[in-house]
């Protein structure tokens, strides 16, 4: 039992409302996503919190129904 | 000894720790695979923990570093990230600067 993609983007928005969010389903079975999250929310956080935050929108489903989530996260240039 | 306790040991007593599914030489999953393909790209000598083998440090790592995936890498006694943040670190060339810095890289 995975995620959909517009779900995860949703959480992840819901969470920081500025973000551009990428999701990008890596294995065409809605299963290993890659996610590019830039939001200026992450200004001056260290790459470690910046990542802890977006796995804390997703409210604790990271780890488990979603396993495969490859995260890259930015400060919009 | 309690979870937390023997964790606590494998972070502070060795430089380099990399808590993973499977080894090294047979990862059990993409994301470790790739966390070991980083530290032998860099040359660096790490210990390695294969969660797979021991219910109570896989449960109690992510309470650990409250993180919830695995693998994990710690240097120094300090939480890194995962593969993704070691990927990113990488890239821009950090991961190097750490290794040079506390002399990370394999001897010879």
């Amino acid at each position: 039992m995975g995620m959909a993609a517009d779900e995860i983007e949703g959480m992840i928005k819901a969470a920081f409302p500025d973000a551009t969010v990428e999701i990008t389903d890596l294995a065409g079975d809605n299963n290993h996503f890659a996610a590019r999250v830039v939001s200026s929310a992450f200004a001056g956080m260290p790459r470690v919190k910046q990542h802890k935050a977006v796995y804390d929108a997703l409210g604790g489903r990271m780890g488990g129904v979603l396993h495969a989530l490859q995260l890259t996260t930015a400060v919009p240039e | 000894m309690s979870a937390n306790e023997r964790i606590d040991e494998l972070v502070k007593g060795n430089d380099v720790v990399l808590f993973m599914k499977g080894t090294p030489l047979f990862p059990q999953c993409g994301f470790s695979s790739k966390a070991v393909a980083i530290l032998d790209h860099l040359n660096v000598e790490f210990a390695s923990v294969d969660v797979l083998q021991d219910m109570e440090i896989r449960q109690g790592i992510k309470e650990y570093s409250d993180w919830p995936t695995i693998p994990q890498l710690y240097v120094k006694g300090e939480f890194l990230g995962g593969s993704d943040i070691m990927m990113e670190m990488y890239e821009a060339g950090e991961l190097q600067e750490l290794v040079e810095e506390h002399g990370l890289a394999k001897a010879g």
